[in-house]
């Protein structure tokens, strides 16, 4: 220990001689963060985005991103002397003629879909818990900014190996850009130098793949990251902990030895993945021809949803004037998905200003007691549950037979009606979830033991909860409804008009709640009792 | 019982409970142990993967149950690597958890708000700042400047020109022209009517003209899908039923809502599916949507034969193929 | 001979009827048939072949009356349920009735794969008697069948991708088509079925005709659909190759569920 604790020390002076960083570094490497398994799961996403940087740039040693046609004479027997593009050829090199090649493009696309099931993930976590709230918006919108370029860099990963279901996949994209009022073919053919599919796009997508998009995601994790630090983190919850404090491990070592360790088991369990479960068998699907197609032709989980808001559109065009305007793809594409990321983006904003809440929260909701915000929540998800759903129509069919058509009606309908309901079903869980902690702070925990009284009578013993555990369940704060001034001092009616409304509506919504027990009310409960 | 409502009160942060390794020396040998343990077995799948790097030959396979016949190189490969990672990460966790302080500690949050009279002095200072710039009162500063701005983001736009051509008429034209002759895709042989059995289907390009290469944007649009059905099956108007020959019926293959290969024919009720959006078509009303989301049927090809026997195209296709586009009129 | 040309005259009023035609080629190959016998005195190979032949023919035709009748008619007309076999050829009915196919075991959306109900010998007298009453295309045989020599993987890749791919999947795994339908997986199919299939297009299935997709061809397809059956799964379990939705599903699931339970267990305060 001596030993280790005069290097540590050498190095420590070491290191201020030259940056005079002391008080700094002491602040930092002891810096505090909160332990919960929920908190690890943008820990995920940042091991994800390490091992798409490492494992990507092993790949990148060998695939050749051009569309010139070739003649392939690897080592796959099934395609011999088939031609290809140059960039599936190279990714059948990498699959069958470099030794771990096929491991890591495995991994690599392993770990893409960790990446944004991770951040869908943790994206969740922090709507529920209330995280996005003062003083964290902008860290919220920098993170719905990077689900969105998620979603476009996996897609474009997924066009890069030029294979039948890459190419089917980049003629949607195609059709969705020519659907485009006014500019759309002039911007088709400008982003892929001339008529779909040419020679240009693999190559122009593959700099936007490895290089900008990379580099957008560096600067905005790192600030994202920044910010975190800086803010520190939310906590959960419970006793001793505050909207002043936080509590949890020092970086150094807990946290450090947790959270690299953390690092090594994502990237076991990506690597587990990748040598276990195929992936994206690109040598079954052939090379990218447009006279071609397979059943059941799907874009990744992230992109499934679109898909299925595509499929179930209905068939409407309108053609002005000589001109064609392509609801069928522009609805379900562009607006519906540009609606959802912009509420998204905004919701932050939207629920402090329905609430009126312009308070600072560091101490995080238990989802339960925000009922309203956790059934909008809610709502969204089942949303992109049901056209997601409606995008796997076809192995969904086959798979429990049942139809394409049956499916394709169910989700139409259920788009609509499905996500009302979820609303309603999830506030009222809330509210029951309310009413059950009020029991047990007031009456104790049942717990199922049964004892007869003298007189006859089966009562069930209910335990105390602990002081902690009363705390835990009825620190939170519930709001009160904001009133709607029926006249100002003018005494002109409804001064705020319908914004007004709509704010004093929502906030009512907000409000309801179960009370929160409260130590008078046990004491009187008390009272009565004896 | 005006007494004021009383919440419950914070306890404050529960005990620090200790850990067998904390009191027991030997529990914490054992800790230490496990942890070497686990980082042993790292560094042995570490070999292992190199191991399979360099001795497991890739065309060894065995069966494996739920995996089926798996490939020995790769699985080792990649086991080993799994598990070289995923020790270390355990042992480091594992070391973390037992071994070091788990004590919980508290640290105070500082307010984001700063002090009044900073604040006041640093909106004073920005205020000022603005004034000075001139930004309220210049107001023809502002707004040149706003315009510089904006003007200044055409240029790289501008830049971006070269990126391809421009559309001009492409989107309307295939290779088909009057007298083209219906080849097989693969294959390229020229096709007689008598060729297709009543139910038949084959998949069919232009002919190349001498000297001419297929590139796949010529696919992207050229690709016809042939069907022949019995003549009393069609409902089609007389100048679409003069657009077949003797049950024979083209449409192109590419689809009208997002341009996938739409060639799913069900000989028995004569509809055309698309896998990528299930759009239903039915051949026998000239390729009409009855499902999905395209909005608009297949354009339908006019064939005849030449006259040495072969499938020909009787005209260019009268609409343009593939999804639809602004300057698509109808 | 005499009592049949009698009878030939009585039934001769019916000529325009719709069963006429059917009718008559039976009677003709009978006639032939006998004709054979009487004539060659040797007893001969090609004798034995008719004889063997007509009798199959004959043993068809019982067990066609008896099994499929009903729904397809006593002279292979069809009815409202069923199509006409007239023309369908030995191939079809070797394909429908050696996959299990027919009979169907229930109305459903199409017939499903199963287990035969007639044996090898019954379904070629099914076929010999469906086959005698009108041309169709000819049961493929074991000689035919040389892809292993003849076919090229490739190339039938290619073809299959063009040809078959959209409704059977890139691998052959099978795909939904409409209204419940759907076609079905390719793994585990005969060779001399898959030809078959090509052949005559049974149910939603296209006929792919030999002057488009030459024979060759059909064997190169063969070929590669058997290469992709007996591929073995080179990155790994291969999750029904039916492409990225069931990915989606393992990566939420084991990937993104081990992830949360190591975080749970990391997160836990050691005893």
């Amino acid at each position: 220990m001596k030993k280790v604790e005069r290097i540590g020390g050498n190095v420590a002076s070491y290191v201020d001689d030259r940056t005079g960083a002391a008080k700094w570094l002491r602040k930092n490497l002891t810096k505090v963060f909160p332990d919960h398994w929920s908190f690890m799961l943008g820990e995920i996403v940042l091991y994800s985005f390490i091992i798409l940087l490492l494992s990507g740039t092993f790949l990148t040693f060998w695939f050749d991103p051009s569309q010139r046609e070739v003649v392939y004479e690897g080592s796959y027997e099934p395609l011999q002397d088939i031609k290809m593009s140059a960039a599936y050829a190279s990714t059948l090199h990498i699959s069958f003629d470099v030794r771990g090649g096929l491991l890591m493009r495995q991994i690599h696309h392993w770990a893409a879909l960790l990446f944004m099931a991770g951040m869908i993930a943790h994206l969740m976590r922090v709507f529920f818990t209330g995280a996005f709230r003062k003083p964290r918006e902008a860290n919220w919108l920098i993170g719905v900014g990077l689900v969105t370029l998620g979603i476009v860099e996996g897609f474009l990963g997924y066009s890069l190996p030029d294979d039948l279901l890459s190419g089917t996949g980049i003629r949607i994209a195609e059709a969705i850009i020519q659907a485009l009022p006014v500019v759309g073919s002039y911007l088709a053919f400008f982003t892929f130098g001339g008529a779909f599919p040419g020679e240009a796009f693999i190559p122009r997508i593959y700099t936007v793949h490895v290089l900008l998009l990379p580099g957008a995601f560096l600067a905005l994790i790192t600030i994202h990251l920044m910010l975190v630090w800086y803010q520190k983190h939310t906590q959960y919850p419970g006793p001793g902990r505050t909207e002043k404090n936080v509590v949890g491990y020092p970086l150094m070592p807990v946290y450090m030895a947790k959270a690299g360790g953390f690092f090594f088991i994502v990237f076991g369990v990506t690597a587990l993945l990748g040598a276990v479960a195929s992936i994206n068998p690109i040598w079954l699907y052939g090379p990218y021809n447009p006279g071609q197609i397979s059943a059941g032709s799907q874009p990744d989980f992230y992109m499934g949803w679109l898909d299925g808001l595509v499929r179930m559109a209905p068939p409407i065009e309108s053609y002005i004037f000589g001109y064609t305007i392509s609801w069928n793809i522009l609805i379900p594409g562009l607006i519906i998905p540009g609606i959802l990321f912009t509420l998204m983006a905004l919701y932050p904003f939207i629920e402090s200003w329905m609430t009126g809440d312009k308070e600072e929260h560091h101490l995080l909701d238990r989802p339960r007691n925000n009922p309203n915000r956790t059934a909008i929540g809610a709502m969204s998800l089942s949303f992109i549950l049901v056209v997601l759903i409606n995008g796997g129509n076809d192995i969904i069919a086959t798979n429990f037979h049942l139809t394409i058509n049956q499916i394709m009606w169910f989700t139409r309908i259920g788009v609509i009606v499905i996500p009302p309901l979820v609303f309603v079903i999830t506030k009222r869980i809330c509210l029951s979830l309310q009413r059950a902690d009020r029991e047990k702070v007031l009456h104790g925990r049942e717990t199922g033991r049964l004892v007869m009284l003298p007189h006859g009578e089966f009562v069930e013993i209910h335990e105390e909860l602990t002081p902690a555990q009363k705390f835990t369940l009825t620190q939170h704060q519930q709001p009160k409804a904001l009133l709607l001034p029926a006249t100002d001092a003018n005494g002109v009616l409804n001064p705020q008009g319908i914004k007004g409304k709509i704010r004093a509506r929502f906030s009512q919504a907000h409000v309801e709640q179960v009370p929160a027990p409260t130590e008078s009310e046990a004491e009187a409960l008390e009272g009565g009792h004896h | 019982m005006s007494k004021e409502i009383q919440k419950f009160q914070d306890p404050g942060l529960p005990e620090h409970v200790h850990r067998k390794s904390d009191v027991d020396p030997k529990a914490a040998d054992r800790a230490e142990r496990q942890v070497a343990i686990l980082f042993v077995l790292s560094a042995l799948s570490t070999f292992l993967a190199i191991y399979a790097y360099i001795f497991i030959k890739d065309d060894i396979f065995f069966f494996l149950p739920i995996m089926g016949s798996t490939n020995a190189h790769q699985l080792f490969l990649g086991l080993g690597m799994a598990f070289s990672l995923l020790f270390i990460g355990l042992g480091m966790a594992h070391w973390a958890k037992n071994l070091m302080p788990d004590t919980e500690v508290i640290a105070e949050r500082h307010e984001f708000r700063s002090p009044d009279e900073d604040r006041e002095d640093f909106v004073r200072t920005v205020k000022e700042q603005a004034g000075a710039a001139g930004l309220g009162r210049r107001s023809l500063i502002k707004r040149t400047l706003g315009l510089a701005l904006g003007v200044s983001a055409l240029t790289p736009i501008v830049l971006l020109r070269d990126l391809g051509p421009l559309p001009g008429k492409d989107l309307e034209k295939t290779s088909w022209k009057k007298g083209t002759r219906l080849v097989t895709d693969p294959g390229d042989r020229p096709i007689r009517p008598e060729d297709l059995e009543v139910g038949a289907v084959a998949q069919v390009l232009p002919e190349l003209e001498p000297g001419k290469v297929r590139h796949l944007y010529d696919i992207a649009k050229d690709a016809v899908l042939l069907i022949r059905l019995r003549p009393s099956e069609f409902q089609l108007n007389p100048e679409r039923l003069s657009w077949t020959h003797d049950g024979i019926i083209a449409f192109s293959k590419i689809c009208s809502h997002m341009g996938c290969a739409v060639a799913l024919y069900e000989q028995q009720t004569k509809h055309l599916l698309c896998p990528c959006h299930q759009s239903t078509f039915d051949v026998t009303r000239a390729a009409k949507v009855i499902f999905g989301p395209s909005a608009r049927p297949l354009p339908q090809l006019a064939i005849t034969v030449d006259a040495e026997g072969y499938l020909v195209a009787q005209q260019p296709f009268n609409e343009p193929v593939g999804p639809s586009y602004w300057e698509r009129s109808s | 001979m005499e009592k049949m040309n009698s009878g030939i005259k009585k039934l001769s009023r019916y000529r325009r009827h719709r069963f006429a035609g059917p009718a008559l080629l039976i009677v003709a190959l009978i006639t032939m048939g006998t004709t054979f016998q009487v004539a060659s005195a040797l007893p001969n190979s090609s004798k034995m072949e008719t004889t063997a032949k007509s009798t199959l023919i004959e043993e068809g035709k019982r067990i066609f009356n008896l099994g499929c009748s009903t729904c397809h008619g006593l002279n292979l007309e069809g009815g409202g349920i069923a199509p006409a076999l007239i023309g369908v050829g030995a191939a079809s009915v070797d394909f429908q009735v050696g996959t299990g196919r027919m009979p169907l075991a229930e109305m459903s959306q199409q017939a499903m794969r199963k287990q035969p109900i007639y044996n090898e010998e019954e379904t070629a007298a099914l076929a010999a008697y469906v086959a005698s009453l009108a041309p169709g295309p000819d049961i493929i045989n074991e000689a035919q069948l040389t892809y292993e020599r003849d076919g090229n993987t490739a190339e039938g890749g290619e073809l299959f991708r063009t040809n078959c791919a959209m409704c059977h999947n890139f691998a052959g795994q099978g795909g939904a088509l409409t209204q419940g339908k759907y076609a079905p997986t390719l793994m585990g199919v005969d060779a001399k079925y898959i030809y078959e299939a090509m052949i005559t297009g049974p149910q939603s299935m296209p006929v792919f005709s030999d002057k488009t997709i030459t024979p060759e061809e059909k064997l190169s397809i063969i070929k590669w659909v058997k290469a992709a059956e007996n591929e073995p799964n080179l990155g790994g379990a291969a999750l029904g190759r039916v492409g990225p939705v069931t990915e989606g599903l393992l990566v939420w699931t084991l990937g993104l569920g081990l992830l949360i339970g190591i975080a749970v267990w990391l997160t836990m305060k050691a005893k």
